[in-house]
């Protein structure tokens, strides 16, 4: 069976379930923000897999993973100062215990 | 064909194995390097979709940028010695996360997909260009994601600039 849509979908599910499960286990922020990348990373594979067997010449599905790439070099830069804004505070990065804001 | 097959296959096996590896190693440095891992295969992943140009920006924009800043994070941070533990949310994550493939996989494999069976474009690079740019395209969104680009890195400097 050669390699069709299918299997990039299922790559792409794949990918982000492990995503989902260490951004949603994991304590340490900066494996949190590692694991949104994996994510949206998925979510690239699934966009430009549609582009390519769907309406392989035109090129939107690429495009829109070109703006989520944007997007997440954004993110990343953002989260990342805030991670070190946090440890320089409150020495810890540990996601449980930045709980300045619960009740 | 049957090359983009095995390349496909290879690279897929690749990375998830160094996806799991970013989940489930102690060290942080070491997932931080099989992250980089995880990017490259995707990159591969993109080259056999005929995606050259989106292939290329992963590797510079994720293995070029990205991982440098998480790795950067990583030394400011002297988490490395402290590992990377569960939260006591593991085996409730872990469920969701089951249960999401499950729901996602068995809607996407009985999905009757209206495949195109047209050639992909040879290159893309100057097709994107004028998508991008061009008449009808999308100028509207690249100019936001310039003025989100410099929204970010101001409000980065700002947060990590000593007082």
């Amino acid at each position: 069976m050669s390699v069709g849509l299918e299997h990039y979908l299922v790559l792409s599910a794949v990918l982000f379930s492990i995503g989902l499960y260490g951004a949603l286990a994991k304590k340490n922020a900066v494996v949190i923000l590692m694991c949104i990348e994996i994510m949206l990373n998925a979510v690239n594979i699934a966009m430009v897999a549609f582009s390519r067997y769907i309406v392989p010449t035109v090129l939107t599905g690429q495009i829109f993973a070109i703006f989520i790439i944007v997007v997440a070099a954004a993110e990343a830069a953002v989260g990342l100062a805030i991670v070190i804004s946090i440890y320089r505070n409150r020495e810890t990065i540990e996601s449980t215990d930045i709980d300045l804001m619960k009740w | 064909m049957i090359g983009f097959d095995v390349a496909f296959w290879i690279l897929a096996i690749i990375g998830v194995i160094a996806a799991l590896m970013v989940v489930f190693l102690r060290n942080v440095f070491r997932s931080a390097l099989s992250l980089i891992l995880c990017f490259l295969s995707v990159a591969g992943i993109y080259f056999t979709l005929s995606a050259d140009f989106l292939g290329a920006v992963q590797i510079l924009v994720y293995v070029g940028g990205i991982s440098v800043l998480i790795i950067l994070a990583i030394m400011l941070t002297r988490e490395v010695q402290r590992g990377s533990p569960s939260n006591k949310l593991r085996i409730p994550a872990f469920i969701v996360a089951i249960v999401f493939l499950g729901v996602v996989g068995y809607t996407l494999l009985n999905t009757p997909w209206q495949l195109s069976t047209a050639a992909p474009l040879e290159h893309t690079t100057a097709n994107i260009a004028s998508k991008l740019l061009g008449e009808g395209g999308f100028i509207l969104p690249v100019e936001i994601a310039a003025t989100l680009l410099l929204a970010a890195i101001l409000g980065a400097i700002v947060l990590v600039r000593e007082k």
